[in-house]
């Protein structure tokens, strides 16, 4: 079970591979990958720099070039395939059906992962990009149950690789244009959700005030630390109860179900974060690890220990933690 | 130019839903999608039952189509799907890749608005795979359709989701078990409470957005009927009203007069506002903010 873990810069990537990750992964600066932030990821000349720090090292590098081109863009992405394809990556990670198309065409030899983006939730789903473009490995979007992993996991011609840790997306990755409605820029559209320049702050007698785009995310008593204003994790009325409507600020940990995912046949895990801070990459890959090899070495005994438990929760969302849809209760 | 009715997005009880379709069938729409696309745990009606509304659609001259579930999580929910697409008689839309999987090579059929079409190598990529129509996903411009219409396939129609409010998100979680404190597995069906979704507003009062199981949706409503024109001259086929319990005749009545010539759009926004009770947004329309407003 393989360790995969976010490289949103160069001291990133450094982190994740230093730490004991066995691949990261990473995008270009611009909205061909779903963590366009400002000042993160890498151009051509610093990839090159990336992949061959990685391979010096035994890790390999994966390339997300992985939301929807619109047609006036679709040169533009194009063009991000043809320059990882020069880069010497071990996977391009495609979530668009067309880019897929013109990859598998253009670079029969390049290994294809499906991004979690793809939204592929089942085998038959799977199977599309199995026949089509000889996809190898698929990321499951974090909607299904440890047993409904485990039951696509019977039936499909590919490789799994499944969210571990990290802030946790509630929707269906893919098919969420909450972003877009409020700002008009989506994950599957401009690679961001809630994006930065529409954030307004705004302090007030009553407390702290979270805007995206106008719209009131949040409000934060005096003291009361203050999340980012991502819309599904803000507090809302409904009924006239104000409450986290769709979802608690938290992050995913699959430390507790590690073994069953381990004895299903999941190729790798993988860390959510490339627009976190390399200590917080240092410390979940540093912690992963130490779990996944412990739990490679005896998936009978395994537990997880109480401090990887604590240091995860440092560096969570919300400094808490939960299986999310893994878990039924939370669905 | 056709008018098509989108599923039924909400829980509506087993009488609501037949006497809907009842009067579909004499109303002037052309084509009429039906199923269940939310929620799989609601099955107020069997597939028996959608296939007596689907020939009672056909009779009186509809085109009747069998819609998917849109998130696919379980493998009973895959192999229900398998049944909708064997059904021998009815084209299927297909609102996920696994349906399309499963359709392609089969029967023709049409591409839902949540499979991600976004660029012609996409749409080419359906129409390979035996995509007749498809519809454009919520989220794009009238400049992407513009260049889509102009490389598509000959002979695959374009769809365009015109009036309803629209489905933003799919989860795994249920959002309106969540506001009862409910677990999803035992939710009592309380969606059934609010045939127009529970309504979810900032801590400042603005109608924001809908909660409808597992689904997210707009507060507004979608409305382009200023911009049938536009649909019209770009070639597309086939305009989608999304069925809500209040007003959706006057709704059709009003679509079709603009589309026959015999309304002013303005005229049909006049009438179109009473039912509208967020007000309406056009945004995606124009590469803006899919909430924003921008024709006056």
């Amino acid at each position: 079970m393989e360790l995969v873990c976010p490289a949103g810069s160069m001291p990133a990537l450094k982190a994740a591979v230093d730490n004991g990750a066995d691949a990261v992964y990473l995008g270009f600066r611009d909205g061909t990958n779903a963590r366009n932030f400002p000042g993160l990821n890498f151009d051509v000349e610093e990839a090159h720099r990336a992949v061959s720090y990685a391979h010096q090292r035994g890790a390999r590098v994966f390339l997300a070039v992985n939301t929807f081109p619109r047609p006036s863009q679709w040169h533009k992405w194009c063009r991000a395939v043809d320059q990882a394809a020069t880069l010497g990556i071990d996977a391009l990670i495609l979530a668009d059906p067309g880019l897929m198309d013109y990859t598998a065409r253009t670079y029969p030899e390049l290994r294809l992962h499906l991004s979690v983006q793809g939204s592929a939730t089942s085998h038959e789903a799977i199977d599309f990009y199995v026949r089509h473009f000889g996809v190898r490995r698929v990321v499951l979007p974090r909607v299904l149950s440890l047993t409904q992993v485990q039951n696509v996991m019977k039936r499909v011609n590919a490789e799994v690789e499944v969210f571990g840790f990290g802030s946790l997306c509630v929707m269906v990755e893919g098919r969420c244009t909450l972003s877009s409605y409020v700002t008009g820029e989506s994950p599957n559209s401009s690679g961001v959700c809630s994006p930065a320049k529409h954030v307004k702050w705004e302090e007030s007698a009553s407390g702290r005030r979270s805007r995206l785009n106008g719209v009131l995310i949040d409000v934060y008593a005096p003291e009361e630390p203050a999340g980012y204003p991502t819309l599904c994790k803000g507090r809302f009325e409904v009924g006239g109860n104000v409450y986290y409507a769709m979802e608690e600020p938290t992050s995913l940990n699959v430390l507790d179900i590690l073994p069953q995912l381990y004895r299903a046949g999941v190729a790798a895990i993988k860390v959510e974060g490339r627009q976190r801070s390399p200590a917080y990459v240092a410390q979940v890959t540093r912690t992963l690890r130490e779990a996944i090899d412990a739990c490679a070495a005896a998936p009978e005994a395994f537990a997880p220990e109480p401090r990887w438990i604590e240091q995860l929760d440092k560096v969570a969302e919300g400094r808490t933690h939960t299986l999310g849809a893994y878990s039924r209760p939370w669905q | 130019m056709k008018l098509s009715l989108g599923p039924i997005q909400y829980f509506w009880t087993r009488d609501q839903v037949f006497d809907f379709y009842e009067r579909v069938a004499s109303a002037p729409v052309d084509i009429v999608y039906l199923g269940e696309t939310v929620c799989s745990k609601r099955r107020a009606l069997r597939l028996p039952d959608w296939l007596d509304i689907a020939a009672r659609l056909s009779a009186a001259g509809k085109e009747a189509v069998l819609s998917t579930l849109t998130l696919i999580e379980a493998e009973s929910e895959v192999s229900y799907m398998r049944t909708i697409i064997e059904n021998g008689r009815y084209p299927v839309e297909a609102n996920d890749m696994a349906a399309v999987n499963m359709l392609e090579g089969v029967a023709p059929f049409i591409v839902g608005p949540h499979v991600n079409v976004y660029n012609a190598g996409a749409l080419d990529l359906m129409a390979r795979a035996g995509a007749r129509r498809w519809v454009m996903p919520l989220e794009l411009d009238r400049e992407t359709l513009a260049a889509l219409q102009a490389g598509r396939t000959a002979g695959l129609e374009t769809e365009v989701f015109v009036f309803g409010r629209l489905p933003l998100s799919f989860s795994a979680r249920c959002f309106t078990a969540r506001a009862h404190n409910l677990p999803k597995d035992d939710c009592g069906f309380r969606c059934a409470d609010y045939p127009e979704g529970m309504p979810l507003q900032t801590r400042e009062g603005q109608s924001f957005l809908r909660l409808n199981g597992i689904q997210v949706q707009s507060g507004e409503t979608c409305n382009l009927v200023n911009e049938v024109g536009e649909l019209r001259a770009l070639g597309v086929e086939v305009l989608r009203l999304s069925p809500q319990p209040q007003g959706m005749f006057e709704i059709i009545d009003a679509f079709r007069g603009v589309m026959d010539g015999h309304l002013e759009p303005s005229m049909a926004a006049v009438l179109l506002a009473p039912y509208q009770t967020a007000g309406f947004c056009d945004g995606y329309w124009y590469s803006a903010p899919g909430m924003q407003r921008v024709h006056a």
